[in-house]
């Protein structure tokens, strides 16, 4: 799992699998995830809900949703299209409507911008169009729209995160990757730009690098790879949730979660 | 006072009219709000997002248009029931007193509202006010409100507000029926703005009802019974607040309301959890919580306005009448804002305003 924005000492180091069965922060967290049916997201939803989380989901497709929900009955499945400027606050409003209220927002829907992948000069404006509206307009105002129930719950003494999906192709140059590349890395100067800003709220933004995985997405970018060589997206989707949990844990362990009751965390988050 | 009839939330000339303590009106710009502010003062807003709270769709039973307005519930989480004022044909282009009937109303007619489908259980007291039961599971119903729902829409606004012209830059759980407009005043920069100068912010989720209901006696009724939920750290602040004298700030009416209410339940104190605030606050009304209040310039006669003579003695809200009127205030949701600090004569009592059971 590659966090791309941060100095390696100001993001905690995922937890070794000892620390697994020590404390798992999960419970009762109220969890998000964009492009929910499909590859690094249906196996987040798995993985967080494994892990005790409430957990709401978004895609596209109804059928596709229904399906989900028919296998994994304790998530909250909710139909619409982050790349709509329309669908932002119905999708927000099902969100916290369902979860009552937010900790952890995973923004991971994606879309390529062109699939086969075409060498930039050749791209289609409307394809960059979406590919930006997907993978940076539509994080962008989905945390805007739940920012408020994210603050509440930071003020509440809970940490909150938004994790924004990244790709190494927003870091390097990669040919044919250019509508992709672009918007993911716009999405994570946002990311970082936005951390600095919401940490006084007691949110953290968060960029994380998957890596190369087995999906749907990746088959259409690249038809032909040795699948062998792809991460599975359930590895991909526990280091994402360890590094979740690792920060979700370290506000627990900076506030003596566990050893005070929880009014007392939140005169010290607020009062002390 | 002139209507704003422009949806924009943060105006750069926005006014503020400020009332002392002594009853010493001043202007200044809005967006200098955090400049009345002192250190240690506590400022708590409604974090309730707007829901789109108006329904179109059809009466079963005689086929003719409806539209039926979100008006209150009983529980911030429970969404398949809901009380609620029906008009007949037409839109926000006319003016809601102006509005027809909608057909005559009896329990057990079925509304269709988009994908929506709702009975009418039982008439409250009045042929357009109604109790409505939804079909389905709260997922179902949740999803039909979101996606067909239209924000309550005012006829002084030129075009139709949209749902992200309604939601407060803090917005957070979708239990309001129309914005709690007063909190258009914040953004993070003031919420910076505030932490850095030593002064705390905390929330409140109250279901802000509608502001009017186009008929004097449904009106008169108002604000009907609101649910509200005080957070921990909310309460928490409060009291600290109170234990080192600094001030209870109230952004909007909802917050007094709700804040007054838990104070008048618990002995004086704001204890967090979700309760049904039924009282009407105003001349009579004792406050035991807030020192001041951040709110829209209300029109005389309005429950928002009867709210305010428990801050300021009436002579003093006529001199605020006059001033606003002279100096072109914009009034309605998106408009200029008055902050009046409660009356040095009216200081915290140990009377307690009257709660229903």
């Amino acid at each position: 799992m590659n966090i791309h924005h941060k100095a390696p000492n100001s993001i905690p180091s995922p937890l070794t699998s000892a620390d697994d069965h020590r404390f798992n922060p999960f419970p009762r967290r109220r969890v998000a995830i964009t492009g929910g049916t499909s590859g690094l997201g249906l196996a987040l939803v798995r993985e967080l809900l494994n892990r005790g989380a409430d957990v709401a989901f978004v895609a596209r497709s109804r059928e596709r949703v229904k399906r989900v929900v028919q296998e994994l009955s304790d998530a909250h499945g909710i139909v619409g299209d982050v790349s709509r400027k329309e669908d932002i606050h119905p999708i927000a409003m099902q969100i916290v409507g369902a979860l009552g209220g937010l900790d952890v927002l995973i923004n991971n829907a994606s879309d390529l911008g062109s699939a086969p992948l075409k060498l930039l000069a050749d791209t289609e404006c409307e394809d960059f169009e979406r590919a930006l509206a997907t993978n940076v307009l539509g994080p962008f105002r989905l945390t805007k729209a739940l920012l408020g129930s994210l603050a509440a719950s930071a003020r509440e003494g809970r940490e909150s995160v938004v994790v924004n999906v990244s790709s190494d192709a927003a870091v390097n140059t990669y040919p044919r990757w250019g509508a992709y590349g672009a918007s993911k890395a716009a999405l994570l100067h946002l990311s970082r730009i936005w951390d600095e800003e919401l940490s006084l709220e007691g949110v953290r933004v968060l960029s994380l690098d998957p890596g190369d995985m087995d999906t749907p997405l990746h088959a259409a970018a690249v038809p032909d790879a040795d699948r062998s060589t792809l991460k599975r997206p359930e590895m991909a989707a526990r280091e994402l949730a360890d590094a979740v949990a690792a920060v979700l844990s370290r506000r627990a362990s900076e506030s003596d979660l566990g050893s005070n009751s929880d009014s007392e965390v939140v005169v010290k988050e607020e009062i002390g | 006072m002139i209507a704003a009839s422009l949806p924009v939330q943060r105006p750069s000339n926005a006014k503020a009219l400020i009332v002392d303590g002594q009853g010493h009106i001043k202007h200044q710009a809005r967006s200098e709000f955090v400049n009345l502010l002192r250190p240690g003062d506590v400022v708590v807003a409604n974090d309730a997002a707007t829901l789109p709270a108006s329904l179109s769709g059809r009466h079963s039973r005689t086929g003719r248009r409806i539209e039926v307005r979100l008006a209150g519930r009983d529980s911030l989480d429970d969404v398949s029931q809901f009380s609620a004022v029906a008009f007949g044909e037409g839109d926000f282009r006319t003016r809601t007193e102006s509005r027809s009937n909608p057909p005559a109303l009896i329990p057990g007619d079925r509304l269709e509202l988009g994908l929506l489908r709702a009975t009418v259980t039982r008439l409250l007291n009045h042929p357009r006010f109604i109790l409505l039961q939804f079909e389905g599971s709260q997922r179902e119903i949740g999803e039909g409100l979101a996606r067909h729902g239209r924000p309550v829409q005012y006829a002084h606004l030129p075009t139709p507000l949209e749902v992200w012209d309604t939601w407060t830059q803090i917005a957070g759980p979708p239990v309001a029926f129309e914005p709690p407009s007063a909190g258009f005043v914040l953004d993070w920069n003031m919420l910076a703005s505030m932490r850095a100068r030593k002064i705390r912010f905390g929330t409140i989720t109250h279901a802000a009802g509608l502001s009017s209901t186009g008929d004097p006696e449904l009106d008169a009724l108002l604000p009907f019974a609101e649910p509200y939920r005080i957070p921990r750290s909310t309460a928490l602040m409060i009291r600290h607040a109170q234990a080192s004298h600094g001030r209870i700030i109230a952004i909007g009416t909802t917050v007094v309301r709700a804040l007054e209410h838990s104070a008048a339940m618990f002995d004086g104190v704001v204890q967090s959890g979700e309760w049904l605030a039924t009282q009407r606050l105003d001349a009579s009304s004792k406050l035991s919580i807030v020192d001041a209040i951040l709110s829209g310039t209300h029109e005389r006669g309005t429950s928002h306005y009867e709210l305010l003579r428990a801050f300021v003695d009436d002579e003093i809200l006529g001199c605020i009448d006059q001033e606003l009127n002279a100096r072109d205030y914009r009034t309605h949701e998106f408009g200029d804002s008055v902050f009046l600090e409660r009356a040095a004569n009216r200081t915290r009592p140990s009377a307690q305003p009257s709660v229903a059971p």
